[in-house]
């Protein structure tokens, strides 16, 4: 039993692949809490936190952007990126607390793969690519197959989440998720909207109401017929568009919510959201 | 459960931690290795804040913080913020004001207020809240700790 404090992508590599038990760790936000209940033994940790590759974003040569995976929330939270990128700024302004904020990270919440986990449904909404590395080479996988189930993903065990690419999108883009208060809450529901004004199409992900995060694609193209009719939307318009994204969900009833209010939750969030972008009143 | 030696930054100081599981949390080593009993501990899962510590200049939970991946970072504890013996202005304002009853929000509080104020000194009310929306405290209700910190950035305006 080891701890190996990486201080590269490749150092984390090598140890990923040498190690008999390897486990990553990034902000640890999530790891910790099963290592404290004693619900993960760690074998060999291979720590991330002093990787500056991962810790950082950068503008592509074809204008989308590239996120590292182990940036903390808190710098989504405001300045360039959260202009670029407003619902992944309000996504991460909605994780935790500032504390949990300033250590958690876009490949923690990768990595975990929870249905609720609040960095998805943006990622799912933006098209965003996941980067996963390993000795044998980098692969990119869009969001919709990286998520397999839930806590399930693609990457392999020899695999690092780099990070993501996302695309740039000019429009309306927002993040909303619904919780029993405002801070430190995990969601019942939650939606990303994106309006897309180049192509005049919408894009909504919602998380928390199935095993995976959903696009609700029906909807999308329903709304997307509305916009090209140029004319008003019509509240009978909004009225099923929001029926047709709930129709999207699969929720369970759990201790945290049933599943009609989970499915009544996105409605709401489906409707205000394009209440918002176009501006219905 | 496997031993491991290494070395943490604390306050300024260089400390030796020995024998130890490699799954202790920086808040158990903190306290149970090293003899820093500021720095509480209760929930272990991130949810109160009680065990807040600035890790490189973050205020972090050091229950989240495997410990053995805090090698060459600085940590500040509680005890770390004023020379020994003495308080700084926001441990000051929460004597001044009663905004400590039992006390065990306290360290991890004074972490995250002292926090805000060294990196904006006059925060609006809302941005207040938001900063602590990660500390709980049981006793006070706020409303003194609210007060509290405004003593601080009127102290800190003056002095300035
Ligand atoms: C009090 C509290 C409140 C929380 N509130 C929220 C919330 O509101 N919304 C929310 O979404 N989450 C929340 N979380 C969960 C957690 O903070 C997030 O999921 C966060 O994104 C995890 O990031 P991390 O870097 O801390 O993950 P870590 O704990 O370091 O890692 C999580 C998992 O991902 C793996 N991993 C980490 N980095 C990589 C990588 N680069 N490549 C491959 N695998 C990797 C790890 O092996 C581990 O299995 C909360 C947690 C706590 C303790
Ligand atoms: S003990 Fe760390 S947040 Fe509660
Ligand atoms: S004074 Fe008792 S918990 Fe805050």
């Amino acid at each position: 039993m080891t701890v190996v404090n990486a201080q590269s992508i490749d150092e984390a590599l090598h140890a990923l692949a040498e190690l008999p038990e390897p486990r990553l760790v990034a902000g640890g936000t999530d790891m910790m809490v099963e290592v404290n209940f004693g619900r993960h033994k760690p074998g060999d940790v291979v720590s991330l936190r002093q990787v500056r590759e991962l810790r950082s974003w950068h503008r592509n040569d074809d204008g989308s952007i590239f996120i590292g995976s182990g940036l903390p929330y808190k710098v989504m939270e405001e300045g360039e990126l959260a202009m670029m990128f407003p619902a992944l700024a309000q996504a991460a302004r909605t994780v935790g607390s500032p504390q949990i904020r300033a250590a958690g990270t876009l490949g923690g919440n990768l990595g975990t793969c929870s249905p609720a986990g609040d960095g998805l449904p943006v990622l799912a909404a933006l098209d965003a690519e996941v980067h996963l590395r390993s000795l044998s080479g980098e692969r990119r996988v869009p969001f919709s197959q990286f998520m397999t189930g839930v806590k399930k993903n693609v990457a392999r065990s020899d695999e690092l989440i780099t990070g993501v690419t996302i695309p740039m999108t000019v429009g309306f883009q927002g993040y909303a998720k619904v919780g029993v208060r405002n801070a430190m809450v995990i969601a019942i529901a939650s939606a990303c909207f994106v309006h897309d004004e180049s192509s005049n199409s919408v894009r909504l992900a919602l998380g928390a109401v199935a095993p995976t995060i959903v696009r609700c694609t029906e909807a999308e193209t329903y709304l997307d017929g509305v916009l090209a009719k140029a004319t008003p939307i019509t509240s009978h318009e909004l009225d099923r568009f929001k029926e047709l994204a709930a129709s999207a969900a699969r929720p369970i009833t759990d201790h945290r919510s049933t599943a009609d209010y989970r499915r009544h939750a996105v409605t709401i969030l489906a409707k205000r959201f394009a209440e918002r972008a176009f501006n219905v009143v | 459960m496997s031993s491991e030696h290494y070395a943490l930054k604390v306050n300024g100081a260089r400390h030796e931690v020995r024998d130890s599981w490699i799954g202790e949390s920086l808040l158990y080593v903190l306290r149970e290795r090293l003899g820093f009993y500021g720095t509480k501990g209760a929930c272990e899962q991130g949810e109160c804040g009680s065990c807040t510590v600035l890790m490189d200049g973050e205020a972090v939970c050091s229950c989240l913080v495997l410990a053995a991946t805090a090698q060459g970072a600085e940590i500040v504890t509680v005890e770390g913020l004023a020379p020994e013996g003495e308080l700084n202005d926001v441990q000051r304002a929460f004597v001044d004001k009663g905004a400590v009853q039992c006390g065990f929000c306290t360290p991890g509080l004074i972490v995250a207020i002292t926090h805000l104020l060294d990196n904006d000194p006059q925060p609006s009310e809302s941005k207040i809240k938001e900063s602590i929306s990660g500390n709980i405290c049981r006793c006070t209700g706020y409303g003194r700790i609210f007060d509290a910190v405004q003593q601080a950035i009127e102290v800190r305006g003056v002095n300035r």
